[in-house]
């Protein structure tokens, strides 16, 4: 009978041995495993626990958790060896400690997302717990890589680089998102959607619009925005109502095609039914055919959500007070202060990232009847 | 055919004169309904049947005012069928239940009496009287996609009844559901008919349930539409689902079969 090894751990252990036989350090700093006795016990601690999985296999997701911490003590120490002279000079040493990091890390979430007996709480928890851990895993590959092959800062920050930077100016990363997002982005973002939707609802009731107005909204919305932002800095100035009016044109048109399409997406018994109750226009608008729509326009409105930031940002290269996320980018960027850039472009990821979250959530609470979304419980 | 002389208290709810409906299509004119002449009394329950095609779908629309008429006229209590829509006074089974999937059942069975202004209260107590009515107490919560096709078809019966019209209009309600449903639902059906004496005008292509049903059974044929027989069906009222079973439903049934075969033997 033959003995069936687990993969990932072999793979670890494989790798924990390929670092102690290669040099940890190229160039002039010849530092072996032997000059950091800390390092050296983690390195041996992870070779053990490979060989141990390997051997028994991964049982219970107590032993998972255990790989998982044992990983974080890894990630501690490979940081702690770039800061004790590796940096720049790592070579595939490392590199071999880093991929047996890996094998193992990866063991050890898939143990834990394949794990079916899970409770309802326990499946929230892992469906948090492992898209995080990947992310701070990627985060942790981008430092090594950045620092242990010395990559220039203006080419590429590390993370820590970044982090740094925006801790230190978080009032004037706070200004420009209040400038440009709060601002330019949120009032842009109502106005446009509140606009497209009501030329919707008339544009549904005359035939006439709709066959003028349609054809008209479309080429609109096929402007450059590159073009349109320096005339409306030209009509609405410097300030974020520019950038709103930006926003405005780039929301309108995705609302008004939606919500056009939403409101015939009703079905003829339902419209019927209606009929047959002798309701008036703006009963069936609100009774029927308004709901019928609302997952168009919630489509809408997450395709407006991410359009908008974009928009904002895109429009302030084009004249701006001293404040605002795309000022700050075309600023730091000329100054090579790219740390900034990058600390810009996290928050504005954040930010529309939990912008279109928070549309995300509105519309599983407001279309829950949609087929996509129902939950069958008798 | 003995023709039975209806009680004289009987008055007439739907009366039709020389109906026509054609509908203009890209290949010409379509003769959906020609001379259809045809009287419904209160307490029927009458029951169109004939091939698909031949316009019984389109007739009971054309009751309930939701086709136009190119011809002829529908009278419904003494009004027109529009003036009678606008007064609500017909409830409408369509083949599908088309309840709304947004709305609770308690509020899809109530959407009616919200168009028409009703009070809250009153709203809600109609609601537990017809949900009753058709068995589904307890399940005023549920969303309709959490009901089973049969469960779906009896909250739209709800729906129509709880604005207590005199008139039900049903087009094919049980046809997509499965036999034993069905036939559960037709004894419910007649169960509910008899309690609230309503008049039901029912549309149907099976030849036992509108035999089973009905009062009346007004056989159409295809092409263009039009009434071939009515024929009287008098069983008793308290009847159940074996009487299909006895030589006199046998013989009715017969009957409606030639009617249906007469009328489509031209156009094979």
């Amino acid at each position: 009978m033959s003995r069936q090894f687990d993969n990932f751990a072999l793979v670890a252990l494989g790798f924990v041995v390929l670092a102690l036989l290669l040099p940890l350090t190229a160039g002039d700093s010849q530092l072996g495993w032997m000059d950091h006795p800390a390092a050296f016990s983690v390195l041996l601690l992870v070779g053990g626990v490979s060989l141990y999985t390997a051997w028994k296999g991964v049982h219970g997701t107590g032993v998972a958790l255990l790989i998982v911490g044992l990983v974080f003590i890894g990630v501690l120490s490979a940081i702690g060896l770039m800061n004790d002279g590796l940096a720049g000079t790592a070579s595939w040493g490392f590199w071999a400690y880093i991929f047996s990091l890996w094998a193992l890390i990866w063991r050890g979430i898939a143990h834990i997302s394949n794990t079916s007996t899970l409770h309802k709480g326990q499946r929230v928890a892992t469906s948090i717990f492992i898209p995080a851990l990947f992310g701070l895993w990627l985060l942790f590959l981008w430092e090594m890589l950045c620092v242990g092959f010395g990559v220039p800062g203006v080419l590429l920050p590390p993370p820590s680089a970044i982090f740094l930077q925006l801790i230190s100016s978080l009032d004037i990363l706070y200004a420009d998102f209040v400038q440009t997002f709060m601002k330019s982005v949120l009032s842009g973002f109502i106005m446009g959607c509140g606009s497209g939707f009501i030329v919707a609802i008339l544009v549904d009731r005359s035939p006439f619009l709709k066959r003028g107005l349609l054809p008209l909204g479309n080429m609109v919305s096929a402007l450059p925005i590159v073009g349109i932002a320096p005339i409306m800095v030209m009509w609405f100035g410097f300030d974020w109502q520019s950038k709103a009016a930006v926003v405005v044109i780039m929301t309108f048109f995705p609302m008004l095609v939606n919500t056009v399409a939403g409101l015939s997406a009703a079905g003829k018994l339902e419209l019927e039914l209606m009929r047959s109750y002798g309701a008036g226009y703006w009963q069936t608008l609100f009774k029927l055919r308004l709901h019928s729509a609302m997952p168009f326009i919630f489509n809408a409105l997450k395709i407006n959500s991410t359009l908008a930031l974009i928009g904002a940002i895109v429009a302030e290269f084009f004249g701006t007070p001293i404040v605002g996320m795309g000022f700050r980018i075309s600023t730091e960027v000329g100054r090579m202060n790219v740390d900034m850039v990058w600390a810009e472009i996290f928050i504005a990821a954040l930010a529309g990232s939990t912008f279109y979250g928070v549309m995300a959530l509105l519309e599983r609470a407001v279309t829950f009847w949609h087929p996509s979304y129902r939950v069958k419980h008798r | 055919m003995s023709q039975q002389s209806p009680a004289p208290e009987k008055r007439t709810v739907i009366e039709t004169q020389e109906l026509e409906v054609t509908f203009q299509t890209a290949d010409g004119p379509v003769f959906a309904l020609s001379d259809i002449n045809l009287t419904v009394s209160h307490g029927d329950f009458v029951s169109f049947i004939g091939p698909s095609g031949c316009g019984k779908t389109t007739l009971l629309r054309a009751i309930a005012d939701l086709e136009p008429l190119s011809s002829g006229s529908i009278s419904v209590n003494g009004a027109t069928a529009h003036e009678s829509r606008m007064a609500r006074a017909y409830g409408y089974v369509f083949q599908a239940p088309a309840l709304y999937p947004w709305r609770t059942i308690e509020k899809n069975v109530t959407l009616p009496l919200e168009i028409m202004g009703m009070g809250k209260d009153e709203r809600a107590e109609r609601s537990t009287k017809y949900l009753e009515l058709v068995n589904l107490a307890g399940f005023e919560n549920k969303y309709p996609w959490q009901l089973s096709g049969g469960m779906q078809q009896r909250a739209s019966l709800a729906r129509a009844l709880c604005v207590d019209p005199e008139l039900l209009l049903m087009d094919e309600p049980f046809g997509a559901l499965d036999e034993i449903v069905r036939d559960h639902l037709n004894e419910q059906l007649l169960r509910i008919w008899r309690r609230t004496e309503k008049t039901i005008v029912f549309v149907t292509h099976s030849i036992p349930e509108a035999v089973f049903l009905s009062t009346k059974v007004v056989v159409m044929s295809p092409r263009p539409g039009r009434i071939i027989d009515v024929i009287d069906c008098d069983f008793p009222a308290d009847r159940s689902l074996d009487i299909r079973e006895t030589p006199e439903f046998l013989e009715v049934a017969h009957r409606v079969r030639e009617g249906l075969r007469a009328g489509h033997s031209y156009d094979d």
